[in-house]
């Protein structure tokens, strides 16, 4: 298991990588934390030309609160994330699906920035940004997050555009995450976060449902016309069409996301 | 890009247990294989492909990460400790004493990236309660021991860390 | 999986054993671990020798193809690549097929001729094509990405029932049919009426899953081919290897040295033979240089043996009042592309499957069946779990059916006479089920566990109470026995013990530990036995340059069968040391008593130590005819295998909405007769728990039902525990030592595994049974559960129990 070559190089800023991405056109990478690029290029899935590491850029490692905004600078790591206490305090949602990404290792290394940019429909954050209308902000533009993760892996990033922040709303009220897997280190087989905001909105999100992180609007409906937490997840049951396998059946993953909903709504307090 | 000639090699600096190792390097070259086959380090294992068992756990900066899914060109100028790098002479670590006394190990491979992961684990919180414990172990694959053995042990270097005559860990 | 909060220590025995000796019996810390804990071990990887070249294999991404063509032009021009070898280049050099190792099966239907690479056909996923040599790790990669290979698929055959079905695909070419084997077991008597007259009969089918045995270090060959053949190999056995691999190259054995030096766990996986031990030799030859090739987990997870993979359908029969009357078993063992060392596996299934209980009559039919996948062979247990599986699944579907407690069933239906004679011609040699039964439902206050589960179901939470009870065959083997209808050797175990001048000694043993502490509990047997201290004693295993030739560490064998080859190694020593005290002492030999490393004359009660001994033995003054020296050579042939047994329970809630299977509590009482060091028993039993745990919950090795390749194939899919899904299982024993060797001891580095899968299980099933649900095969997956729930005759009355019982 080894990576074909490639060329590196090191950023020394911002505008010095969108520079070597640019030179290196498709065939260039951007390395963060590494934990989804690199197994990815040792099993040969990914064979990148030039890798453009942003890990010495200390200027994007960043969690600040500005503007009731909780603003976080793309190589902010899952670690910090867990145990910050500026995003405890302000997004402790956020913190929360931090501290169960992958493992104490890949949590030391992966960043919030690769998991955004990576775009996978079981990566956490994403969830989080849907469900919250997070911006992604780049080297170029502010996008939603609505119109950011467009589908499995893709997103409207161009070849040298990076990634620099991700700007949630600050929420400090009640929320869940609950993540279904086999193991604890397991990527989600179904994700499902519940925030209260404080204009006292329901926001709901699923990871790993639909080829992107979607919203559970079903739910957050049911809910604002005063439905119970039952009645809620069974509508958002009935709304998610996810797509299933040999090895996870689509009906399953409908149970799943049902039965997360219940759970998590009831731990909001709805009856 | 599958030639291994046409490459640019990096020069990198990193100090390995202590002694500052300059060495040119593909940027392709994996950490792990740069401490096990250039610097003869084979204390540090490899277990898996896709970063999942933490055979190859080193520090970096006194934080556990794994040394297979890290270039070691990102490692320049840095500090890496390897399981070769924890005892002093004829004194264990606390960590690797516990490890002995509690038979937190069997065949023994992938036992140095589990001590690796729990000094960095004891090293940010001295008492982690088992929940901790946990977490700061779950990125590394155990075959043999069940784990019982290997809470045990995390727990009496704990205990030993704490009362002091263990010595410092940084 | 496993309920976080439930972390706690582990409780020992109170019993204490062997305490008349001084070493057996006692916790001693391991003293293999220093190396191991500071990083200065040395696994085969780990091993650089000048001029070194590295080799990574080409192999089929198809379950069945035609080779085409394979071309190497390309890869043979990248930087750094000395050779590319195909079998037009490898297979003149070999001089005998690789060998088919089983135990019982003699005839066989066919035997697919093996070799190490793929000519004009491939039949399975992963074999190898070509074998790319290079100056390191990551040109020979490069390199091998550039081997163009042409292959012409053809239909796959991976289904077992499909395969035997007559017209079927075949997985070799022009073979008649998939049928490796078909055995016949009659019964002893009418069971055709004990079925038509029993008040009882259940009918189930039962799989075991293939799965894998994951050790974390994966395999590794380095051969260097020069005047000799040296060969440092990842392995439970390096003289087999060694002898096999020694035949095919036409090398004589002496001329070829294996070397198995720290081996990172193997569980029956690391014994071969495989096609890189042979591979790898071969490319050292034609590249003359050494080579080494270390698999990765990716290739580990597809073409080292897997374990299980056999598919039985039962039938049981018992009277109203819960006595056994009849036991039908038809396995179907799914063999691989190739027999390898499948066969053993699924004849002791067969052999075992009436568990501990006093069945009047067994018949059985075992066939084996060849699919388009990598071949099944030893894996922790190796066919105990299966028949451990099959009986206890067994007596929970009688009791349900009886609607009575599974206890009371296995309690008026165990084994109580020793030696027992089962339906296969095996000798139990001693046992005492019912006891370790009822030390377990003691220690887990069953009444008091049966009372929350009805508490429970009143709540709507779903409890299930598990119960495993065990007889497994250990201490392979005798030979008079094991090598009856085979052509293979006898499995003694063999031990040189040398004390040297200076009194100290070096135990060299034919088997090799990988995890099992060998270093430490041969060296309390002997240290023991010559009454030296432990310090004095080093083991060496591994090296076939070193140890007498010896079959390996696997099947539960190295303390009962090993450690009795060093212990009567010690024994002979002993007996030579006495005859040159009573020279020293001028005693008759009658005259001279040995106890704790002294030989005392007991006419003058003079004394001589065995160091004062040892350095006589290399000086001059000896008695008339002996030689210099002192050490002795043994082969240890037990006159039986040995039978530890236990019962395991385990404690499960079953979350019906998502499928999740929680442990709540897992107890293990084991008795593996008297116990060498209880540390290294209890870290086998608590090991053991966990894999096979994992393969009720967890693993399993799924191949597409079309294609014959299997889905991802990373430790992403293939679910080995990690630390969160942790058993804390309570460790209790009994001790019933055996008759059959010195001793008493029987081996227990299989026994965590035997009863733990089957505990799980019949926890699983005892919480669903208020569903209606009576069966559910593993793994116990979440969506397993939960469709079986969707299925299950309760399912429509929306999650309201059924009342039962």
């Amino acid at each position: 298991m080894i990576p074909s070559a490639f060329d590196y190089h090191v950023a020394t800023d911002v505008a010095d990588a969108e520079a070597h991405l640019r030179d290196g056109g498709d065939d260039a990478k951007v390395l963060a934390g590494g934990m989804s690029l690199i197994p990815l290029m040792k099993t040969r899935l990914v064979e990148p030309g030039l890798l453009v590491d942003i890990g010495k850029l200390d200027e994007l490692r960043y969690v600040r609160v500005h503007d009731e905004r909780l603003h976080i600078g793309a190589l902010t790591r899952h670690a910090d994330l867990a145990t910050n206490a500026v995003v405890r305090e302000n997004l402790p949602l956020l913190a929360k699906v931090a501290a169960e990404v992958g493992d104490a290792q890949v949590r030391a290394r992966g960043t919030i920035g690769g998991v955004i940019s990576h775009a996978d429909s079981a990566g956490d954050y994403c969830t989080v940004a849907i469900m919250l209308d997070a911006e992604i902000v780049t080297t170029r533009r502010r996008i939603l997050a609505a119109d950011f993760f467009l589908d499995f892996m893709t997103t409207p990033l161009e070849p040298d555009e990076l990634v620099t922040e991700v700007i949630f709303p600050v929420e400090k009220g009640p929320s869940e995450y609950l993540k279904f897997r086999r193991r604890r280190t397991d990527w989600a087989m179904v994700g499902l976060g519940v925030q209260r905001k404080s204009d006292g909105a329901l926001r709901v999100g699923l990871t790993n449902v639909a080829s992107r992180a979607i919203r559970g609007t079903a739910a957050e409906v049911a809910v604002g016309e005063g439905g119970d937490a039952a009645r809620a997840a069974a509508a958002l049951a009935d709304e998610v069409r996810p797509t299933g396998d040999a090895a996870v059946p689509a009906e399953y993953k409908k149970a799943l996301v049902r039965v997360l909903a219940e759970r998590a709504l009831r731990g909001l307090g709805l009856s | 890009m599958t030639s291994t000639d046409s490459l640019v090699k990096e020069v990198v600096h990193i100090e390995v247990n202590g002694v500052v190792r300059a060495e040119t390097v593909e940027p392709r070259m994996l950490l792990v294989h740069f401490l096990r086959d250039r610097l003869g380090l084979t204390g540090t294992h490899i277990g898996c492909d896709t970063s999942q068992c933490g055979a190859c756990t080193v520090l970096l900066d006194g934080e556990a990460v794994k040394s297979c899914t890290l270039f070691a060109v990102q490692a320049n100028g840095r500090k890496i400790t390897t399981v070769e790098g924890l005892a002093e002479r004829d004194t264990l670590h606390p960590v690797q004493q516990a490890f002995h006394e509690k038979h937190g190990l069997q065949c023994g491979y992938c036992t140095p990236g589990f001590i690796m992961s729990t000094v960095s684990l004891l090293d940010k919180n001295p008492r982690p309660n088992d929940e901790e414990i946990l977490a700061g172990l779950e990125g590394n694959i155990c075959r043999c021991t069940g784990y019982v053995n290997i809470v045990s042990a995390v727990k009496a270097a704990a205990d030993t860390m704490a009362a002091g005559d263990g010595r410092d860990s940084s | 999986m496993i309920a976080r909060d439930r972390v706690h220590g582990i409780r020992q025995d109170e019993e204490e054993t062997l305490s008349t000796q001084r070493y057996s019996g006692s916790s001693i810390r391991r003293l293999e671990d220093r190396r191991l804990i500071t990083g200065r071990g040395h696994y085969v990887d780990d091993i650089a020798i000048a001029n070194l070249a590295y080799a990574e294999i080409v192999r089929s991404p198809f379950a069945h193809a035609r080779v085409v063509s394979i071309d190497v032009e390309e890869a043979l021009s990248a930087p750094g690549v000395i050779a590319v070898l195909t079998a037009a280049d490898v297979l003149p050099h070999i001089h005998a097929s690789m060998p088919v190792i089983e135990c019982g099966i003699s005839d066989r239907h066919q035997t697919p001729t093996q070799y190490p690479i793929a000519e004009h056909e491939a039949v399975y996923e992963g074999e190898p094509l070509a074998v790319v040599v290079a100056e390191n790790r990551y040109a020979a990669a490069d390199a091998a990405a550039l081997v163009a290979i042409d292959l012409d698929p053809l239909p796959a055959v991976v289904d077992l029932d499909a395969a035997i079905e007559p017209g079927a695909p075949t997985v070799h070419d022009g073979a008649a049919d998939n049928i490796g084997w078909d055995v016949h077991f009659p019964p002893s008597g009418d069971i055709d009426a004990a079925f038509a007259e029993a008040a009882v009969v259940i009918k189930e089918r039962i799989v075991q899953q293939r799965v894998c045995a994951a050790s974390i270090e994966c395999r590794v060959v380095l051969a260097d081919y020069n005047d000799e053949l040296t060969v440092w190999h990842s392995s439970q056995m390096p003289h087999f290897n060694r002898l096999y691999v020694s035949e095919a190259l036409g090398l004589p054995e002496s001329k070829v040295r294996f070397i198995s030096p720290d081996v990172g766990g193997a569980f029956g996986s690391k014994m071969g033979p495989y096609a890189e031990d042979y591979l790898i030799p071969i490319a050292s030859k034609l590249v003359g240089r050494p080579v080494k090739w270390t698999e990765t987990r990716s290739e580990n997870l597809a073409t080292t043996s897997h374990g299980r993979g056999q598919v039985f359908d039962v039938e049981a029969a018992a009277s109203a009042e819960g006595k056994l009357l009849a036991l039908r078993v038809h396995q179907l063992a799914d063999i691989g592309a190739y027999f390898g060392r499948t066969g053993a596996n699924p004849v002791i299934s067969v052999h075992l499957s009436g568990g501990c209980y006093d069945w009047p009559m067994i018949e059985a039919r075992s066939i084996g069946v060849l699919t388009n996948k990598m071949w099944t062979g030893p894996y922790r247990g190796a066919g105990r779990p299966e028949a451990t599986h099959l009986a206890e699944r067994v007596m929970n579907l009688l009791a349900e059916k009886l609607d009575m407690d599974p206890v009371e069933l296995r309690r008026r239906n165990f084994i109580r006479e020793f030696p027992h004679k089962n339906h296969f011609g095996f000798t139990y040699d001693s046992g005492d089920y019912e006891t370790t039964l009822d030390k377990a439902l003691e220690l887990a206050n069953y009444a008091g566990l049966r009372r929350q589960q009805q508490e429970a179901r009143e709540q709507g939470r779903y409890i299930g109470i598990g119960i495993g009870s065990y007889v497994e065959i250990a201490g392979f083997g005798p030979s008079k026995m094991t090598a009856a209808n085979q052509d293979e050797i006898g499995l003694t175990e063999s031990a040189v013990v040398r004390v040297h001048p200076s009194g100290s000694v070096s135990v060299f043993a034919g088997t090799h530990s990988h995890g099992q502490g060998h270093a430490t509990a041969f060296a309390q047997i002997a240290a023991d036995a010559l009454g030296v201290s432990i310090d004095k004693v080093l083991v060496k295993e591994g090296d076939t340059a070193n140890t007498p030739f010896g079959h390996g560490t696997y099947g539960s064998r190295s303390v009962p069968v090993g450690g009795m080859a060093v212990y009567t190694a010690c024994q002979k020593v002993v007996d030579k040391g006495r005859r040159l005290a009573a020279h020293l002492l001028r005693v008759s030999v009658d005259d001279v008593e040995f106890q704790d490393g002294t030989y005392v004359a007991r006419s003058t009660g003079v004394a001589k130590q065995i160091g004062e001994i040892a350095f006589a033995a290399y000086n001059r003054n000896l008695p008339d005819g002996m030689e210099q020296g002192l050490e002795a050579v043994a082969f240890f042939d037990p006159p039986n295998f040995t039978w530890p047994f236990g019962t395991h329970i385990c404690v499960v809630e079953v979350d019906p909405d998502t499928g999740v299977t929680s442990i709540l509590r897992y107890l293990a009482v084991d008795d593996c007769g008297n116990v060498i060091n209880p540390m290294i028993v209890e870290g086998q039993i608590h090991g053991g728990v966990l894999q096979g745990v994992a393969q009720a919950l967890l693993e399993d090795v799924v191949y597409d039902p079309e294609s014959g390749q299997r889905a991802g194939g990373t430790f992403l899919d293939y679910l080995v525990p990690t630390i969160n899904e942790m058993v804390p299982t309570e460790v209790y024993h009994t001790v019933t030592p055996t008759p059959s060797n010195s001793l008493g001891v029987k081996g227990v580095g299989e026994a965590g595994t035997i009863a733990s899968s089957i505990a799980v299980i019949n926890a699983v099933c005892d919480a669903l049974k208020p569903f209606g649900i009576h069966h559910i095969d593993m793994p116990a997956s979440p969506q397993r559960i939960w469709l079986a729930l969707h299925d299950a005759p309760a399912a429509t009355a929306a999650k309201e129990p059924v009342p039962v019982g």
